[in-house]
């Protein structure tokens, strides 16, 4: 019998197990292979809504279904909390004890927003990379009548890196149709030296923030907020005052990666090999999706379509046989959706060798967009996109 | 390594990793580090030879070389504020 053990009941984690059980089928029917996901709630939480929490009437109770439902019946699901993996006996301990062991191990872990590393983030500033975030935003969006918005990120890497860019533009839209945008500034700080990690996004996006009149501040890395002045400071020494103030917050890794001597600290993030998706050296540790420290977005998309390079490597592994196919390594591939406001979106597709080519923005992405969310259910997580 | 008679405080050794990572990095070290400390960066991203001093001038850092070495650039930074 081998066990392969998955970490994490996100995207990463609950395709690759269930790609598996495709691959696997006999072999688990006849008791030679064991998969068991482990998933610290039990509750499979689609983290690219929340967004359309705050801009976008969407609920939060349209965005969480029970991982069970979304698992083959062959796999067993585990609910608890990850505390140590202990490498050498291949083993994996839970917080209420529980010890399980491992032949095959995959790191789905995710990534986990740190906002107390900066000081008063929770009473100053808000986000969307919670459920409950998004709706206090979409509240103060409400309350809004006017003034300045600032809009930053206050640590890299983070989740799904084209969102405050959206954020900004759709709140610019809010604003015009509510008739405030004529007394209301908004001001987007972006960490790096332009608007977007990626070159030719970035050339696409500069434009748009001029037209929106939303004026763009590089290397602006958020130090502080200060509370009482109501202006936030950076590293580099800008201030900026603001009377609604949205920052991503800073994201780690999982603790228990880095207390097991697998993640250094302080990030957190697996050393991943970017074609194998292999930990560091050992021959049967993998991480996907946002666990990683590849050079890639933290999104689902970028899990989407690892699990399948995953799920080709263990295969092989279990059948004594070399990976093959296209699925033998990963080539970087991402694609996800990018929305411009007013109704309209792009497309980013890219991979290792291949930056993005975003087509002019158009009403199909932004409906696009719409479609694969309402349709993430029955699609990505069963593998059949 | 450098060619300037200069104490490196700390090196950050970015190799490897791609645009904006070296330059994270970085800002981490300037965090981390004292005025009047000396930073050197290893970067074989080639836009951090353009992204890295553009970021030292604005953040009013000291940028006290950029060397090219074998298939890497050498940033070295002094924190000055």
């Amino acid at each position: 019998m081998q066990r392969i053990l998955i970490l994490g009941g996100g995207v990463g984690g609950t395709l690759t197990a269930n790609l598996l059980v495709k691959k696997l089928r006999a072999r688990i029917d006849r008791g030679e292979v064991e998969i068991i996901v482990v998933d610290a709630t039990g509750q499979h939480v689609y983290q690219p809504g929340f967004m359309y929490i705050a801009m976008g009437g969407e609920r939060a109770s349209n965005l969480s279904r029970p991982e069970r439902s979304l698992l083959d019946k062959r796999v067993t699901l585990m609910i608890g909390e990850v505390a140590r993996v202990d490498e050498p006996t291949q083993t994996v301990t839970l917080t209420d004890g529980l010890s399980v062991g491992y032949d095959h191990l995959v790191l789905a872990t995710g990534s986990r927003i740190v906002p107390e590393a900066i000081e008063s983030f929770d009473t100053q500033a808000h986000h969307f990379y919670t459920a409950e975030a998004a709706l206090d935003l979409r509240k103060a969006l409400d309350r809004f009548d006017g003034g300045r918005i600032v809009i930053g990120i206050a640590g890299m890497p983070y989740k799904c890196p084209p969102a405050p860019l959206e954020v900004a533009f759709l709140i610019e839209a809010e604003l015009r149709q509510r008739g405030l945008r004529d007394r209301s500034t908004i001001d987007f700080c972006s960490p790096i030296g332009r608007a977007f990690t990626i070159e030719s996004v970035s050339d696409m996006v500069t434009p748009i923030l001029e037209q929106k009149a939303i004026e763009l501040h590089t290397f602006f890395n958020v130090e502080s907020i200060d509370a009482a002045r109501k202006v936030v400071v950076s590293l580099e020494g800008e201030e900026l005052p603001y009377d609604l103030l949205i920052l991503v917050p800073p994201h780690k890794g999982q603790q228990f990666l880095m207390d097991s001597g697998l993640a250094p600290a302080p990030g957190g993030w697996l050393p991943t090999d970017r074609h194998t998706l292999l930990v560091g050296d050992r021959p049967n540790v993998y991480a996907l999706g946002d666990a990683t420290d590849l050079p890639l977005s933290k999104a689902g998309s970028t899990a989407h379509f690892e699990a399948p390079v995953v799920a080709e490597r263990i295969s092989a592994a279990v059948a004594g046989r070399a990976p093959a196919g296209k699925h033998a390594d990963y080539e970087g591939k991402v694609m996800c959706f990018f929305e411009i406001g007013d109704g309209k979106g792009t497309l980013l597709q890219f991979d290792y060798d291949h930056p993005p080519k975003p087509p002019k923005p158009s009403q199909l992405w932004h409906l696009g967009k719409i479609v694969f969310n309402k349709t993430y259910w029955h699609t990505v997580p069963k593998g059949r996109v | 390594m450098t060619d300037t008679a200069v104490a490196i405080t700390r090196t950050v050794d970015a190799r490897g990793s791609f645009c904006p990572g070296p330059l994270m990095e970085l800002i981490r070290a300037i965090r981390e580090s004292q005025v009047g400390d000396v930073i050197a960066v290893y970067s074989s991203d080639k836009g951090s030879k353009l992204d890295i001093p553009k970021w030292i001038e604005k953040a009013g850092h000291r940028l006290i070389a950029l060397e090219v070495r074998d298939g890497y650039d050498e940033i070295i930074v002094e924190k000055q504020r």
